[in-house]
């Protein structure tokens, strides 16, 4: 059995959709967060798949020359960004959760019609 | 019924979306055969000007230090949004009352918590202390940094609190010293940069010594920045841990009167 | 040998976010999430990205069921205030 050359870049995609599946199927608004952070994890298999070398070694020199194929630093240091970003969006959207529900004592998103107009 | 359109509805765009994504993705570099030229620059150059072998948390602190900088400010709007929202209502009269005359009920689960985990936990305390600041002050020279210490850091306490050592849990979250550290970390992180504007040089450019490569006090302004952030991540998680907590933990201690 | 295991690993990952969002119960839901979060970690170790690795470590073994812990806790919390005052009020 022959795998596609590009295989993690459809795993991304896979990813990506499982993610907005779960939105649109969920029932429970604290549901709808997680998928959100399932979205955002493709994004993290597309940006290690770009940055990804065939053979190349981790980019930290700590007992390693500095001539070496290593592979790429700076997509890394981006989904390091992304990793931070994500837990902070959580946060957010997780204390507006809590807020919705306290307001309206629902935690469906098809019930939240305070929120319309 | 509606929901069944919904998903229909849904099913459409996605294999929209994905014969789209598919389309653009097969025009990408194969898998592993990285071409972009930076990588490699970054990678050939960093260790020797600035002296960190991460390259890592060089680029994160150093090179795209600016980027950096606007990061740490949205985790610390972040935090300082969940404390805005969560922060407790006034109750009126009537309601606080019938909260106070109620019968207790338990606040957790009252499930009998098993005296090894309770050992372990309270163990285990203050080697994630010292992991975590390992890991912020190390970010320089081996995987790990300001942020996943920080996380770390955040994370001890909460070893008490499963402990149900909660005294002790809530005298450490709620302690003004927790906000003032979490200001602190942001604004040391910004003063470095201003700090390189005094001495002539441009936003963020890394005036401090170098340092020896491979020593823990090497890497100039990247150790600095790293430990700055430390510190704010480690408070402003604790601080978002009060801020879920602070009611809950304020009705049991009127329970336990 | 990396091959296989980079394989293997991916399918888990497909197979398991699929996982997550089919599942209903939002308290399994933080346990099958941080597995998740496990399993990404593992695949940034495997692909040379130990940095992301200890990121997604600290981030999807602590601070996201943490958060999403305590958010139940505190939305539990809160339904039985309201429903005790309301019982009283009766």
């Amino acid at each position: 059995m022959t795998l596609p050359a590009d295989y993690p870049y459809f795993i991304a995609a896979w990813i990506l959709l499982c993610g907005l599946y779960g939105i649109v199927r969920s029932r429970h608004l604290v549901h709808m967060v997680i998928s959100l952070t399932v979205v955002q994890s493709s994004t993290y298999v597309l940006l290690l798949a770009i940055g990804f070398r065939q053979g190349g070694y981790a980019p930290v020199f700590a007992g390693l020359h500095t001539g070496v194929k290593v592979v790429d630093p700076i997509v890394q240091a981006l989904m390091l960004t992304d990793v931070v970003v994500e837990t902070t969006v959580v946060a957010l959207l997780l204390a507006m959760v809590v807020k919705a529900h306290e307001k309206s004592g629902t935690t469906s998103p098809d019930d939240l019609r305070f929120l319309r107009g | 019924m509606k929901r069944r359109h919904r998903l229909l509805l849904f099913a459409f765009g996605a294999v929209g979306i994905a014969f789209v994504y598919c389309a653009g993705a097969l025009n990408m570099p194969a898998w592993g055969q990285y071409r972009g030229p930076y990588g490699d620059a970054i990678a050939r150059l960093a260790v020797y000007q600035r002296h960190a072998t991460d390259t890592v948390n060089a680029v994160t602190y150093d090179y795209r230090g600016f980027d950096t900088l606007g990061e740490e400010f949205i985790l610390f709007s972040a935090v300082t949004g969940v404390m805005l929202l969560l922060r407790p209502e006034k109750q009126r009269a009537g309601e606080k009352k019938n909260q106070e005359g109620g019968n207790p009920a338990s606040f957790r689960d009252r499930a009998a918590l098993s005296e090894t985990v309770q050992v372990f936990t309270t163990a285990i305390f203050g080697f994630s202390l010292m992991f975590g600041i390992y890991m912020a002050t190390h970010g320089q020279l081996t995987p790990g940094g300001g942020f996943q210490g920080g996380v770390l850091l955040a994370a001890a306490p909460m070893l008490l609190y499963i402990a149900e050592n909660t005294e002790a849990f809530q005298r450490i979250v709620s302690h003004p010293l927790v906000e003032f550290f979490e200001g602190a970390g942001a604004a040391g992180y910004a003063l470095i940069g201003i700090a390189a504007l005094t001495m002539g040089a441009a936003f963020l450019t890394n005036v401090i010594p170098l340092g020896m490569t491979g020593d823990v006090f090497s890497s100039g302004t990247i150790a600095a920045i790293s430990a700055c952030v430390g510190v704010e991540v480690a408070a402003g998680f604790t601080l978002i841990v009060y801020g879920y907590l602070r009611e809950i933990l304020s009705r049991a201690a009127r329970e336990g009167q | 040998m990396t091959v296989i295991l980079g394989v293997a690993l991916l399918a888990l990952i497909a197979a398991s976010a699929l996982g997550v969002v089919r599942t209903d119960d939002v308290t399994c839901q933080t346990i099958s999430l941080s597995f998740y979060g496990l399993l990404l970690a593992l695949m940034f170790f495997l692909f040379r990205a130990p940095d992301v690795a200890l990121a997604q470590i600290t981030v999807g073994a602590i601070a996201l069921p943490l958060m999403v812990m305590l958010a139940i806790t505190r939305m539990k919390h809160h339904k039985e205030a309201t429903g005790r005052a309301r019982k009283e009020q009766q």
